[in-house]
């Protein structure tokens, strides 16, 4: 147990503005703007449900790294839930695959309204390396209504943050 | 067999025999007779006949059993009587070509759900690739579980989308209490039609195709494509390259260990393993886009070799992470191993015997974690693993401490070999141009990604395209391990038992 402590002691705090990328905001300033956002108009809380619509799996990592403690995304006021019925904003990778087509739209219609769809990925955009075919419905907007697209193989965490921000920012009365 | 005194890749012994359709059944009776392993199973329609190949393993040596039937929609014996695990690559076949296999005690349909009918076959040449129906594809629920009986005795659907932030499938629990009786697993959500859309491809549109058959192991997928495409052209990667690829694959494994880690603790509530073990994977992934150009290093290896090269500082960075990241499991791994309710959770928990793993042709760590002592990159060693001493961990008991055991051993041993390939990073060129194969040259590419051996089929049609793509995710086995380890264990304990396994669906559905 002491080692334990010990640890926490010693490695303490990483949530931090480590990341620094040309061409955008950098990680502490997205972090300082999702919150007032988030705040302003989330009323501090931005509930989201992923849903992996055909993904390789790649997009999902990068999400999931969202709540590693570097981003703590939490602190923002965003977090996942399990139920499309409490979210307010739907994440979905992948291209769609037909085999998920009836799944994803259930869990569209299952969200509250006003609801809120991010594409995420290449895949999600356009459908990416798998594009359309016999089993892949190609890009998200293909299946359900799109209000943003966040491209990226797979985009990176921070570029997921910055997407979720720029989304809120068009799509919400400020 | 042979070293080439440049250090060129070690050939490694592949056997190729052909049968005819109706001693297709004997193949199996044979191998199992022998003891072979059986290693997968595909399909082709060439000129409307059926070619069907089976990959058998032994000592490092690798069979593909061919035979070539006459039409195209050949009725062959099954392998089912001797090996389990080939029912699900069968009826996958029969979903996606209408081969008939008979002798199979479970014939329901496998990847295909509603997309398209049972009397269509998308991976018939004549299939097109954009498919008959456009219409919206209705939810699958005719499909016919295992049906539970008896008092007190209840299913528990879950998925295909499930709670948290991961792949899509369906998990049908029979359970008494909070004992699990039974489960049965529903896959085929993410197909994609991988196979079908890498037909007439270029090499360099194949490789990026395969670094997305499963995202979670990029390099590896993509390894065994460019080593397929690179034995049917008859390639040699330049030394410098090839080491750079082992690199690549070692912290692969080292990364994803450390999420799976991670993860495995949080499933059993020990936040503290979670956060840390997750610190230490996004640090490994920092540094992969700051050396390779890319977090998780996709598109990084490529036909001929890798791009792009390492950075002039990235053999001193890479050392230098070693160390500080044994360091830091050093200490993280004795925290784990002496908190008792943590090792109580994992213990005995999950257990999968070795015979149940050797029966279903389980592949890597879970292998490994219940005995199964075959590591390619030991056993077919491949270059440049044929000239490292590459130490493989294992464990008896079978159960998620175990798995989580060889992952922690697994990862010292990748941060050993990382350490040897740097050190002695041969220089030279790191991508050599392609030369086109000619058409109808195949090749079978083996190597040992994080979660076991991956197999990838390549064959080229006219003018450097694509004819056939098969690749051979180890989830495909393991997936069927997890039905197995998961009887008897508590309904809670479900989501430890299935990370400490972590299939791909992706790399499964294809
Ligand atoms: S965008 Fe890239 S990482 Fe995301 S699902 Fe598609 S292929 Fe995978």
């Amino acid at each position: 147990m002491f080692r334990l402590l010990n640890k926490i002691h010693r490695v303490g705090g990483v949530s931090e503005p480590l990341v620094q990328e040309s061409g955008g905001l950098a990680f502490e300033a997205v972090g300082a703007r999702l919150r007032e956002a988030v705040g302003q108009r989330f009323r501090g809380s931005l509930a989201i449900r992923e849903v992996d619509a055909g993904s390789c799996n790649g997009c999902e990592l990068e999400i999931h790294a969202l709540n590693n403690v570097y981003y703590s995304i939490e602190r923002y006021g965003i977090h996942f839930v399990a139920s499309p019925r409490h979210a307010d904003l739907l994440l979905v990778t992948g291209p769609v695959s037909r085999h998920m087509q009836a799944a994803l739209l259930s869990a569209y219609v299952a969200m509250p309204e006003p609801k809120l769809v991010l594409a995420i990925g290449n895949c999600g955009a356009d459908g990416g390396e798998f594009g359309t075919s016999y089993a892949s419905c190609g890009a998200v907007q293909n299946v359900i209504p799109v209000d943003g697209i966040i491209r990226g193989c797979p985009p990176t965490p921070l570029a997921l943050m910055r997407g979720i921000l720029s989304l809120i920012d068009r799509k919400t009365p400020g | 067999m042979a070293v080439r005194a440049s250090g060129q890749p070690v050939r490694v012994s592949q056997y190729r025999l052909s049968v005819a359709p109706e001693e297709w059944g004997r193949v199996a009776e044979e191998a199992a007779h022998v003891g072979l392993r059986w290693g997968g199973l595909w399909a082709e329609d060439r000129d409307a006949r059926i070619e069907l190949t089976v990959v058998l393993e032994q000592c490092g040596i690798y069979l593909m059993v061919r035979t070539r039937t006459t039409d195209l929609a050949p009725s062959v014996a099954s392998h089912t009587a001797y090996y389990p695990a080939a029912g699900r690559f069968e009826r996958r076949l029969t979903d996606l070509f209408g081969i008939t296999f008979r002798g199979q005690a479970d014939s329901r349909r496998w990847i295909r759900h509603l997309a398209w009918s049972e009397n269509e076959f998308p991976l018939r040449k004549a299939y097109s690739l954009v498919g008959h129906d456009g219409a919206a594809v209705r939810p699958d629920s005719g499909y016919p579980f295992l049906e539970a009986q008896g008092a007190g005795v209840y299913e528990i659907p879950v998925g295909p989308i499930h709670a948290g932030i991961i792949e899509p499938g369906h998990f049908r629990f029979q359970a008494v209490g909070e004992s699990i009786l039974n489960l049965e697993v529903r896959l085929g959500y993410v197909h994609k039609g991988i196979e079908k859309t890498a037909e007439g491809r270029d090499p360099d549109g194949l490789a990026r195709l395969a670094g997305r058959v499963s995202g979670d192991a990029t390099v590896a997928h993509t390894w065994a494509a460019c080593m397929a495409m690179e034995r049917a052209a008859g390639i040699e990667v330049p030394v410098r390259a090839l080491a750079l690829r082992a690199i690549l694959a070692e912290r692969e494994r080292i990364s994803n260990h450390l999420g799976d880690i991670g993860s495995i603790c949080g499933d059993v509530g020990f936040a503290f393993g979670q956060y840390q073990f997750g610190r230490l994977r996004e640090r490994c992934l920092r540094l992969h886009a700051e050396l390779f150009g890319h977090r998780l290093a996709m598109d990084t290896v490529v036909p001929g070799g890798v791009q792009p090269d390492l950075p002039t500082d990235g053999a001193h960075r890479l050392l230098e992470d070693g160390i500080e990241l044994r360091q830091e499991l050093e200490e993280l791994n004795a925290i784990l191993s002496e908190n008792s309710s943590l090792q109580d959770r994992w213990c005995m928990t999950g257990i999968l015997p070795t015979e149940t793993a050797r029966m279903l042709g389980v592949l890597g760590y879970v292998a490994r974690a219940s005995g199964v002592d075959f590591d390619l990159r030991r056993d077919v060693p491949y270059a440049p693993y044929d000239t490292l001493k590459v130490r493989v961990p294992i464990a008896t008991v079978g159960d998620v401490a175990a798995r989580v055991r060889v992952r922690q051993e697994e990862i010292d041993v990748a941060l050993g070999l990382i350490d040897e390939l740097v050190s002695v990073l041969p220089g030279g060129p790191c991508r050599v141009p392609w030369s086109v194969p000619a058409s109808d040259a195949e090749g079978l590419g083996c190597v040992e990604g994080w979660r076991g051996e991956h197999l990838a089929y390549v064959r080229f049609g006219p003018d450097n395209t694509i004819a056939r793509y098969y690749p051979r995710d180890p989830s495909v086995f393991n997936w069927q391990a997890l039905e197995k380890l998961i009887i008897g264990n508590i309904v809670p304990d479900f989501p430890v038992c299935n990370k400490s396994l972590n299939g791909s669906y992706s790399g499964h559905d294809l």
